[in-house]
């Protein structure tokens, strides 16, 4: 127990060192003080993982909000689904510190970028050990803090700010809504622990609202995990250092809604509709990512939307109620997608900042492992078997295609974009000519080996991550499912499929088939996108994300900005200002009338000096303003 | 006897001040305030473990049933302990600037502070009166001397405001003074007992003759038209005062008067008022949003976050009164900081337009993560202060009614906006001409800004035994109400 209180105390210690030593602290010191707490975080979950023996441990630390009937403690539980993700994040998150020791070398801030960083696997790590939905909440807040900090790190730049800024208050529309989830939890239950909640309803209670709650914590999974409509955050954070896309915008913040409702599932499984609008979400917002991400030409945005779109495969899966599925999913888009954008962070490091693919080309033989991994981790994420991200995307489409054949033939879709898009930008990246500048091409470098060894890692879980839960048409034995079973509703029965059915060969097809003509069209006919003038059409309004940063500005920002003026002029000023000079008027002209009425009364004329004051006063005051 | 101490110890320090006018006005002034911290905290300790808080009582004006007594518990504790906290830092304020060894400036906050601290102390309504009233006047001085552009209409306008508010509590007040029985008594618990009897009509009218004073003090939407000017005219510690402490006197009087004496004027006017602070809190939070001056900004922010406070205590659950005395002491520290941290801005930068700032962070490390801290406890992120009193006066006003609960809610985002906005303009971005080359935090400032971060975190993280000092007394009032 005492070393599972290590695993969060850790990487706060790291914060408070680096946090409070900075910038005295010189850099190699403060990037060993950063790594080694997610590392040694690392290490005891590892043993939790393999001395875990199915039983559901809660550790009660002190209380928290303790008023009336009313107690929130500060509770830990863990269980298989927090041992999972505690690997994912300390894992993932000890990889990236490493990362970070290489790509931030030249940075001033290098020192406040690893506080920052433990900070956040703290929030993150108590976001999912917490036993309540409310220590949930602190990690939830938390680590939208940091996704705060860590945008606007380099804040000297005011449209980093500015995206910093959007992120947090979107997450904090879907935190109302998450808020108010808990409100209505304790209403209904009168606490918000996990285990008495479910077992509430294990148990059969009629319990009011269920449908109200679920949808509910579902608003905040939709900010948090960036669904529609709060998506628009997502791809304007990429102005943050590169790992910090990668760890908290695609391996694990992001993640935190999906984890929330698996946590949730009792409450979700109660509520179909609820579940059913979650998938319709999820799957809106997988077309409309992989459609945006289709003609991006900064390489981070093309694996944002790309993001956007997978995290919409996974809430997809929620709605199937294929639990196992989508946090299957979760840690292998937390291989690739972490991958790829460190791949991306090597490529943006050796071109000196450029992020423009249409001004990169050939950097196949200048950057071999960067190369390399890159490719590994497209073809993970674009389904194509045997990497991992074909197993993960293909048990959520399994999953769709007996839950809601239509849904699941948008998804096929989806998943063919994918790889298109994703062939697209590996090609013009890596394949091809030079396309940037004379000074660029000197300067094209292998990244150094703390940057490298994240990716060949990650690249190694890529390919094989699918091993977690390998089907038993596949030779495997299911482990994730066995090991998450205990904390999740009875799997529908699906039954085995052939090789040779339409279930199996389109997730195949549609991974394949787009890939080949990406390689055709940019590889082999060697096409680049043209300037963002020449962009025209339909084609002009994807590219333009379908304007929605606009729209929201137009029907939420503006109209707030008008309402502050009109409050602030209008009825403050004219409005309710006039009134209140008008009683200073009327108290003068009744005082005039009360000085007529001499009754001998006392409380008259004690009433009458206080008002004299007042009157005294207030001509001063008109005298001095006229 | 030591609660006469706490009571009486600033006014004669400060009148020390004023009159004898010592060179060392900020070295006494400073002591003084943490002699009265001390002695504060001892008087506390002795409240928490009496078992029904203390009490001192001499009889006053004998015939007339009023007596010069006072109280400590549950209720009043913890703002008692605001104000005796809060003292020492905005003295501390004033640290290497013009005001620090002005002895007349020091002893009107010193006057102040006993006028603050008989509001909360008093346990006789004429007493509660008389300290409510009394408190204007060091104000009222400090803003009108020491006050910025336009100073003399400003705070004559807030005067008045005020005074003509307490007018409608002295009436409501004399009127529940004489139906007390036999030779009348202006003590509080009789109070309690006589307005509880009254008929509902009445009740109805004192209970809005109360909350109109009341309203106007804190403010609540409409009434607050005297406030943002004031707070942005007023030299920063009558700011401080005025925000940190004063303006809790008017949520100190729902919680003490208001709820206890009228809980059928409550049935009647209690879901009006709490729409007005609902309304507030949006419409300040709304204003707030496009504020070019810093100060200003905070003036609405504060206007905002009290709104919430009155909604809670208006919704006359345990969680509300518990979640509004929390929130007291957090907004009390956290906007101390905030007016400090514009104020440290203002002279250095002979500034506080938000446009003309920026970068500062370049300059000073220090500065920006205690205003980052701050912030936090102001938007009310969890593990801040903030969040405690946030949590759980939102939760008592979403339990009265679902609507107006998530409509108060929005101001969790809406404080976002604005406090965000606020740290970016000033703090990021390039340095302007005159934030360029910004000196760092001297010590003093340290010395203040750091211990009220570190009160941010304590008392988001470790609430209980706070809230284990209030429930007793919040316990006993609330048993009234049913």
């Amino acid at each position: 127990m005492s070393l599972l209180l290590l695993i969060p105390l850790l990487p706060l210690i790291g914060f408070a060192i680096n946090g409070l030593a900075y910038p005295k602290l010189s850099k190699s010191i403060a990037g060993i003080v950063g790594t080694i707490p997610p590392l040694v975080a690392f290490v005891i979950s590892l043993q939790l993982f393999l001395n875990f023996d199915g039983q559901t441990q809660i550790i009660q630390l002190a209380d928290w909000i303790k008023v009336a009937d009313l107690s929130i403690p500060f509770a830990f539980q863990i269980d298989a689904l927090s041992i999972m993700m505690l690997l994912v994040i300390t894992g993932v998150g000890t990889l990236i510190h490493l990362y970070s020791m290489g790509y931030m070398a030249h940075d001033a801030g290098f020192g406040k970028f690893f506080s920052f960083l433990n900070l956040f696997i703290f929030f993150m790590l108590i976001l999912v050990l917490g036993a309540n939905f409310t220590v949930l909440f602190i990690g939830w807040e938390g680590v939208g803090l940091c996704s705060y900090l860590l945008i606007g790190f380099w804040n000297q730049k005011n449209s980093y700010g500015d995206a910093a800024r959007k992120a947090f208050i979107m997450n904090r529309i879907g935190d109302l809504g998450f808020l108010v989830g808990i409100f209505l939890l304790i209403q209904e239950f009168g606490t918000t622990d996990y285990q008495t909640i479910f077992s509430t309803i294990k148990d059969g209670t009629e319990v009011g609202n269920i449908g109200l709650i679920a949808f509910c914590l579902f608003i905040g999974a939709m900010g948090k995990s960036a669904q529609i409509p709060l998506f628009t955050w997502l791809p304007d954070a990429m102005a943050g250092p590169t790992p910090v896309s990668a760890l908290i915008h695609a391996a694990t913040m992001v993640t935190a809604g999906i984890y929330m409702v698996i946590r949730a599932n009792a409450l979700f499984e109660l509520s179909p509709e609820v579940l059913h609008f979650v998938g319709w979400i999820g799957l809106a917002t997988a077309l409309l990512g992989a459609a945006i991400g289709l003609f991006q030409n900064d390489i981070k945005k093309v694996l944002a939307y790309s993001t956007v779109s997978q995290l919409g495969y996974m809430f997809m899966g929620l709605g199937a109620s294929a639990y196992t599925a989508s946090f299957f999913h979760v840690m292998t888009h937390a291989f690739f997608k972490a991958l790829l954008f460190l791949g991306a962070g090597s490529v943006i490091h050796a071109m000196s900042d450029e992020q423009d693919i249409r001004k990169m080309g050939g950097l196949k033989s200048k950057m071999p492992i960067t190369y390399l991994t890159f490719l590994l981790g497209t073809i993970a994420i674009s389904g194509i078997p045997p990497f991992a991200g074909f197993f993960s995307k293909d048990e959520i489409l399994a999953a769709l295609y007996h839950h809601d054949f239509a849904m699941w033939c948008l998804a096929i879709l989806g998943s063919a974009l994918t790889s298109f898009y994703m062939f697209r930008v590996f090609i013009l990246t890596f394949w091809g000519d030079f396309r940037g500048t004379e000074k660029q091409a000197h300067h094209l470098h292998e990244s150094p080996w703390s940057m490298t060894i994240p990716l060949i890692i990650l690249a190694v879980f890529s390919v094989g991550g699918g091993l977690i839960n390998l089907p038993h048409f596949a030779g495997g034995n299911e482990f994730l499912a066995h090991w998450l079973a205990p904390i999740l509703p009875e799997p529908h029965e699906v039954g085995e499929v052939s090789f040779f059915s339409l279930e199996m060969g389109a997730p195949l097809v549609a991974a394949f088939l787009p890939a080949i003509f990406a390689i055709y069209y940019f590889g082999i006919q060697k096409a680049v996108p043209g300037n963002d003038e020449s962009v025209q059409g339909i084609q002009k309004v994807i590219y333009r994300k379908f304007y929605i940063d606009e729209i929201y500005d137009f029907v939420f920002v503006r109209p707030i900005q008008v309402l502050s003026t009109f409050f602030a002029q209008v009825i403050d000023f004219l409005v309710i200002d006039l009134i209140v000079e008008g009683v200073g008027k009327t108290v003068k002209t009744a005082s005039d009338e009360i000085r007529k009425a001499q009754t001998g009364n006392v409380g008259y004329y004690i009433f009458m000096m206080v008002l004299s004051i007042a009157l005294i006063l207030v001509l001063t005051l008109r005298s001095r303003i006229l | 006897m030591s609660l006469l101490f706490i009571l009486f110890f600033p006014l004669v320090i400060g009148a020390i001040l004023l009159v004898a006018k010592p060179k060392q006005a900020f070295a006494i002034s400073l002591i003084a305030s943490i002699i009265e911290l001390v002695a504060t905290i001892l008087v506390l300790k002795d409240a928490a473990t009496a078992e029904n808080g203390l009490v001192f009582t001499k009889p006053w004006i004998e015939e007339a049933g009023i007596s010069f007594s006072l109280w400590v518990d549950g209720v009043n504790g913890i703002l008692i302990g605001l104000c005796a906290l809060m003292v020492p830092f905005i003295v501390a304020t004033t640290a290497n600037s013009d005001k620090a060894n002005n002895s007349q400036y020091q002893g009107l906050m010193l006057a102040m502070q006993t006028a603050l601290m008989g509001a909360f102390l008093a346990k006789d309504a004429f007493l509660f009166y008389f300290f409510f009233e009394a408190s204007l006047l060091p104000i009222y001085f400090l803003a009108a001397i020491y006050g910025g552009e336009n100073k003399n209409a400003i705070t004559f306008k807030f005067f008045v405001y005020t005074l003509f508010g307490s007018l409608f509590l002295l009436i409501g007040l004399i009127y529940v003074y004489l139906v007390t029985p036999g030779s009348h008594s202006s003590d509080i618990e009789t109070l309690y007992q006589t307005a509880t009897m009254l008929p509902e009509r009445i009740q109805g009218n004192l209970f809005l003759a109360f909350f109109i004073a009341f309203a106007i003090k804190m403010p609540i939407f409409p009434f607050h038209t005297w406030q943002p000017d004031t707070y942005t005219v007023a030299p920063t510690q009558a700011t401080m005062l005025l925000s940190g402490i004063m303006l809790k006197m008017g949520t100190y009087g729902l919680i003490r008067l208001v709820l206890p004496m009228f809980p059928l004027g409550i049935i009647t006017w209690g879901n009006t008022a709490i729409i007005l602070s609902v309304i507030g809190i949006i419409y300040g939070s709304v204003i707030a949003i496009q504020q070019k001056d810093a100060k200003r900004l905070l003036a609405y922010s504060s206007f905002a976050h009290v709104g919430l406070m009155s909604a809670g205590i208006l919704s006359q659950s345990l969680e509300g009164i518990q979640g509004a005395l929390y929130q007291m002491l957090s907004h009390g520290i956290n906007i101390v900081g905030l007016f400090f941290i514009i104020e440290i801005i203002e002279r250095r930068t002979k500034s506080r337009e938000i446009a003309q700032l920026g970068g500062i962070t370049q300059y000073s490390y220090v500065l920006t993560v205690a205003f980052v801290i701050l912030s936090l406890g102001s938007v009310a992120l969890p593990l801040t202060n903030g969040f405690i009193g946030e949590f759980l006066l939102l939760k008592s006003v979403f339990d009265h009614d679902m609507i107006i609960g998530i409509v108060a809610g929005i101001s969790i985002i809406l404080g976002a906006v604005y406090t965000l906005r606020l740290i970016q303009k000033t703090m990021f971005g390039n340095f302007s001409r005159i934030t360029k080359d910004f000196e760092d935090l001297s010590a003093a400032e340290k010395w203040v800004l750091i211990p009220l971060c570190a009160f941010v975190i304590l008392g988001g993280v470790y609430p209980t035994w706070i809230l284990n000092f209030t429930e007793p007394g919040v316990q006993a009032l609330v048993s009234l109400l049913k």
